[in-house]
């Protein structure tokens, strides 16, 4: 990143807007995540088939790349004949779904507990702390497939599962930055006004600890969409026929000799996916905070 | 010294006594036990034997302090699957499991470290920039999708590694890559800083100017002090690893604990679970425990702070 030399006469806004187009990490990032939540948004409107409707006769049949393949379905079908393709935008649903639902759910709890720690400190801090070590030492893919195997895998108990166990790094981040700001001037002021404790952390200190809170956000997002599709994959999370792309690679490992495109395309959407979401965050940090990047 | 190892102590045994409720707490979450191990028809004598065979017609707390009575002393009760005890059981698969761990972790080290290092060296260069991308690719590649990509390529299309199995080191090959890769870009990334940070420093400008040789400086002077946050990492990445084991050993059919837990799970075999879940948090806490101290004992600002 080039030098600013006019610190002083440009605005935050400005600069960071000015370091977004320019950083060619977030821009892929977020185009290509762009895309991926509208095609998952239209979905219904996009697909060519129903994702559920079966086609024995037709099953199996490779993409359009390889020989066999047909325009028809261009990803090919899969082993009950079902389009591939609307299989794929279909999923797309369920991994942005699990992903925003558990890093929302994860957020709030994660934040409440973080700032509460940073800004109170002492007692409140060595609670929150002890917490966050118990939750650390949890092996997290064994709880939730514990969970999931003990109650069930529907899309709410996966976002339940997920948003309850993954909110450790907000709780680090969020106390890390809401130390920083407790002891500003703007927040002395507004504990000099008068201000309830409730004001001053919901007017003064949150807004000021936004922006590690989106990035955090942003890369716990991608973290609870690799989780639910590794659960799906072991059989106990998204259940069938619904076409999580955890799931899809589970189904088409059987035909992993000949058919092996079967896990390859769900597998590229997956890391596609995922590589976009991290971008976008590493790119999001990089603007709003390049000194944190490690 | 001792009195941070005795406030860390507390912690730890703390933390350990917090993960055995939950342990414990978690597999009632799924109502009555005694209708899920009566099978998928069961009938009332039938349920209310099981529940006074394994005591689920007793108080929780006492169903606790009796499970964690018998944990203490390594007892972790019998199998309701596998019909063995847990103990032998776990006794069987850990080592399985440890060796996965290390030689996964060793991988991470010896990619991880070089390429921070070089990176630190020449930030910016051509090295940086790949060591970068590697880090930016492996953190979004699935490990489950990674392994069955290794298995198309390695086991199938050019037969050079078994597929899955436990009988040879040939067997750990790939689990040791799926599981290691994952953690190689934190310690890349965390050696990066560390030495970018070092070699700022004033001692080694100092090293530099009274004329010894330049690699002298960067292994003796700058590594050493880089590394020990290296190795807090490698012990939480090690308590991960265990975690991941589940996957990548059920992927491979590698027969060590994480594989046994999915089969567990899949199974309703609880105490199997629960016995899992106790001894990979132990090992974590444990880890970081050792991890802390010695920290602590390289570095005396953390044992006042």
């Amino acid at each position: 990143m080039s030098a600013v030399s006019t610190i002083e006469t440009v605005t935050a806004p400005a600069r960071d807007w000015r370091r977004t187009i320019r950083h060619v990490g977030l821009l892929v990032g977020g185009g290509v995540f762009g895309a991926i939540v509208l095609i998952a948004a239209f979905a219904p409107l996009l697909t060519p088939y129903d994702p559920y409707i079966q086609d024995i006769p037709n099953r199996l049949l490779p993409p359009v790349w390889q020989e066999a393949g047909v325009w028809a379905h261009p990803l090919g079908t899969d082993q009950l004949g079902r389009d591939y393709l609307s299989r794929l935008m279909h999923g797309a649903r369920i991994s942005l779904l699990i992903g925003v639902a558990a890093a929302l759910l994860s957020g709030l709890i994660g934040t409440a507990l973080g700032v509460a720690a940073g800004y109170f400190g002492g007692r409140v801090d060595m609670v929150v702390t002890a917490i966050v070590t118990v939750r650390l030492s949890l092996p997290v893919v064994l709880i939730a497939l514990a969970v999931v195997g003990a109650i069930g895998g529907s899309l709410q108990v996966m976002i339940a599962v997920i948003g309850l166990l993954l909110w450790d790094r907000y709780a680090v981040v969020m106390r890390g930055a809401t130390l920083q700001v407790r002891n500003l001037d703007y927040v002395t002021a507004a504990r000099a006004a008068g201000c309830s404790t409730a004001r001053i952390v919901l007017s003064e200190v949150l807004p000021n600890v936004l922006n590690p809170l989106i990035v955090v956000a942003t890369l716990e997002m991608a973290h609870a969409i690799l989780l639910e599709a590794a659960l799906s994959f072991l059989g106990l999370g998204v259940q069938p026929p619904l076409p999580s792309w955890g799931l899809m690679i589970a189904e088409g490992k059987n035909y992993i000799l000949f058919e092996s495109w079967l896990i390859g395309i769900p597998g590229a959407a997956l890391f596609a996916l995922i590589l976009a979401i991290n971008l976008m965050g590493d790119g999001l940090r990089d603007v709003t905070a390049p000194e944190d990047r490690g | 010294m001792l009195a941070f190892g005795l406030r860390r102590l507390g912690v730890a045994l703390f933390v350990a006594f917090a993960v055995s409720v939950i342990s414990f707490g978690l597999l009632y979450m799924s109502g009555d036990l005694a209708i899920a191990l009566a099978g998928d028809t069961p009938d009332y004598a039938q349920v209310d034997l099981i529940r006074k065979q394994y005591g689920l017609d007793r108080p929780l707390i006492v169903q606790y302090g009796d499970w964690l009575h018998g944990a203490l002393g390594g007892d972790f009760g019998q199998s309701v699957y596998f019909k063995t005890p847990v103990k032998t059981m776990i006794a069987e698969r850990l080592p399985v499991t440890m060796t996965l761990g290390l030689t996964s972790m060793l991988f991470a080290l010896v990619l991880g470290l070089p390429l921070g290092v070089l990176a630190a060296i020449r930030p910016n260069s051509w090295i940086d920039r790949i060591a970068l991308t590697f880090s930016v690719l492996g953190q979004a590649l699935p490990s489950f999708w990674f392994a069955l990509v290794l298995i198309v390529f390695l086991s199938l299309t050019w037969p050079l590694l078994p597929p899955s199995g436990t009988d040879s080191w040939e067997n750990f090959v790939m689990p040791t890559i799926v599981l290691g890769y994952n953690a190689t870009p934190a310690i890349m990334r965390l050696t990066r800083t560390g030495m970018l940070e070092v070699l700022g420093a004033d001692y080694i400008r100092t090293a530099r100017a009274k004329g010894l040789r330049p690699a002298k400086v960067l292994f003796k002077h700058a590594l050493r002090n880089a590394v020990i946050p290296v190795v807090s990492l490698a012990a939480v990445q090690f308590g991960f690893m265990l975690g991941g084991s589940v996957v990548v050993e059920t992927i491979f059919a590698l027969h060590g604990t994480g594989f046994m837990a999915w089969e567990a799970i899949k199974n309703n075999d609880f105490p199997t679970v629960q016995a899992v879940i106790m001894v990979f948090a132990l090992f974590y806490i444990v880890l970081t425990f050792l991890a802390d101290i010695l920290n602590a004992w390289l570095d005396p600002r953390i044992r006042i702070a």
